[in-house]
């Protein structure tokens, strides 16, 4: 229960300030649906979604500096998200690669592409189809953390999975 | 008496116009470096030139000041000021250590036109080398000014001035990304495009009337390219599934290069600037990225990291095998050739820091041009003579010019923004 109400706190930061409406959707379990914390009311308006099981909470891929090979602990969380594209064929999925900002910036964009590519090619081997998942490259040009050291670079060297309405 | 009363007014509301737009918009410059040979010159006050509605001769002056390959001589207390060679005091000149000045008059036509004659004389020989004169409405007075600096330039180098060309770069200042064009000394810039998403990669259509960039306005790398005359934005040229990107003009104008992901990795495809015939120009399974075509449009250069880590390579822009340009290091980048063919400008990370580097395609010989933390985006003049780029100044995104033997440098950066990617454009009326 104190697992599901964090990754439902999760949400609320990755997408509260989303300015698409997240489109309703009943929850594959009934687990998620966890009462509005208290301290965090837009909850209640805010169907969690997709997030069947607690796993596809987890949406971001991280990488060392240079490369884009997918470190073993992100399978699981892979492994989840190809089993939902699987078993909902009508889901979309974005897939946004980024790098720090070390480096040419048009470098970065095929770079971050290789990262996303990645991700959707695991995607795909876990059963999603190549038409549910399109890789996309943000490059350095959309970091989440903008201090020039390596806490934050480990930050932006990363693949974002953005389910249809969330981007 | 009715003229002043009825020009104070109109001069005022000028002036704040200024200080409003050059608030946001102004690129500031700082000289860092200097050339070696320096050319003394004078450039005296135009007889008549408060008709005009800036200074012509102080923008001359910067112009060739700012270029390293003149050093501006002291022109005070010249009464009356010489508008004929048999009015130059010539020995006065030489005492004052000019070999070049400029004289010259400027007046307001009768239909409502300006009017600027001037003469470029050499003091030792006491002769005219010579002298143009200019018709041009008021707003025409800046450019007007860089002409005259490109004849001056030209004269006394026997190269082509870039005074009059253009130069574009992206802005960001909080959530607003701009791309804006100016004139190459920063001044009287103007925005093409305004978006809350960020913009990449202007390049410069040869003619210099239309734009490529790419835009994230749909939340991924889109490419377009717009002409400069037009008030709205056209439809994308590509748009495929994946990242559309690194545009770059063939120098005839009628094919662009560009990198998509269409087909899986970042390849080089070809089509036309409207984005029709398109075909694939590279097949491997590595990165292909940064197309950038020589001036003879025969060869593309572009960074791969088909050997390992990303390096330089050549290829025909027809088709075939690429060969490898770089060997040192294991990041070789953002390829540029400059505009005679015989030297490649690029950023290598030398112990964590990204320099600029040029290479003599010739004797293949290399040289660091920068010591810096972050420097990217390299873009020669058309003359070949300067290299803008990319830098950073205490973490905020400055443009930075080098002359291309390394011996001049010079930043231009604006109060609390971000500047980078600077693209130089073409020679006017080429």
């Amino acid at each position: 229960m104190k697992k599901t109400l964090f990754s439902a706190l999760t949400l609320v930061l990755l997408y509260g300030c989303a300015s698409t409406p997240v489109e309703p959707e009943k929850p594959a379990e009934p687990s998620v649906q966890t009462p509005a914390p208290p301290v965090a009311p837009p909850l209640a308006a805010r169907p969690v979604q997709p997030a069947p099981q607690v796993d596809l909470t987890k949406r971001s891929v991280f990488y060392d500096y240079d490369k884009y090979d997918i470190k073993d602990e992100y399978r699981p969380v892979l492994q989840a998200h190809g089993k939902y594209l699987a078993e909902n064929r009508g889901k979309k999925m974005l897939i946004q690669g980024n790098c720090d900002e070390r480096g040419s910036r048009e470098y970065n964009i095929a770079l971050g592409q290789r990262r996303a590519e990645g991700v959707k090619r695991m995607l795909v081997l876990m059963g999603a189809t190549e038409t549910q998942v399109e890789p996309v490259s943000l490059g350095e040009e959309k970091p989440r953390c903008t201090d020039h050291n390596e806490g934050c670079w480990s930050q932006n060297r990363r693949s974002d999975m953005l389910y249809g309405g969330e981007y | 008496m009715l003229r002043p009363l009825m020009t104070r007014p109109a001069k005022f509301l000028a002036a704040l116009l200024f200080v409003t737009g050059a608030a946001q918009a102004q690129l500031t410059i700082e000289i860092i470096g200097s050339g070696a040979i320096q050319i003394p010159i004078a450039v005296l006050p135009f007889a008549g030139e408060s008709v005009l509605p800036q200074s012509i001769t102080e923008i001359i002056e910067q112009d060739l000041s700012r270029s390293g390959r003149f050093r501006a001589i002291f022109v005070g207390g010249v009464n009356p000021l010489p508008t004929e060679i048999a009015q130059v005091n010539f020995p006065e000149w030489k005492s004052r250590l000019a070999d070049a000045m400029v004289i010259g008059q400027a007046q307001r036509l009768p239909d409502g036109k300006l009017e600027v004659r001037f003469r470029l004389l050499d003091v030792l020989k006491q002769s005219q080398i010579g002298g143009i004169a200019f018709t041009f409405t008021a707003a025409q007075t800046r450019l007007t000014a860089h002409k005259i600096a490109d004849f001056i330039y030209e004269k006394m180098t026997g190269e082509r001035g870039v005074f009059s060309t253009r130069i574009a770069y992206i802005v960001k200042q909080g959530p607003r990304y701009e791309l804006r064009v100016a004139d190459a000394d920063g001044q009287n810039a103007q925005s093409i495009l305004i978006s809350s998403e960020p913009i990449m990669s202007p390049a410069w259509s040869p003619d210099g009337a239309r734009m490529a960039y790419v835009s994230f306005q749909n939340k991924k790398p889109i490419l377009f390219v717009q002409n400069l005359s037009a008030s709205k934005q056209p439809a994308p040229v590509a748009n495929y599934r994946g990242s559309n990107s690194a545009p770059a003009w063939a120098p005839d104008g009628k094919q662009l290069a560009a990198v998509l992901t269409k087909d899986g990795t970042s390849q080089i495809y070809l089509m036309s600037p409207d984005g029709t015939n398109l075909r694939r120009l590279t097949s491997s399974q590595a990165i292909d990225t940064e197309p950038f075509f020589t001036p003879d449009g025969q060869s593309i250069y572009f960074t791969s990291d088909r050997g390992g880590s990303p390096q330089i390579y050549r290829m025909p822009a027809s088709g075939g095998e690429p060969v490898r340009m770089t060997f040192e290091g294991d990041y070789n980048v953002s390829p540029r050739v400059s505009p005679d063919g015989k030297i490649l400008a690029y950023i290598s990370r030398v112990s964590g820091r990204f320099q600029l580097m040029v290479m003599d395609l010739e004797s293949k010989q290399v040289q660091a041009l920068t010591d810096g933390q972050r420097d990217e985006s390299p873009s020669f003049a058309p003359n070949g003579r300067i290299i803008l780029y990319a830098s950073d100044v205490d973490n905020r995104g400055v443009l930075a010019a080098v002359s291309s033997d390394g011996r001049f440098r010079q930043r231009l950066g604006i109060q609390a923004a971000d500047v980078r990617e600077p693209s130089w454009g073409p020679f006017l009326g080429n």
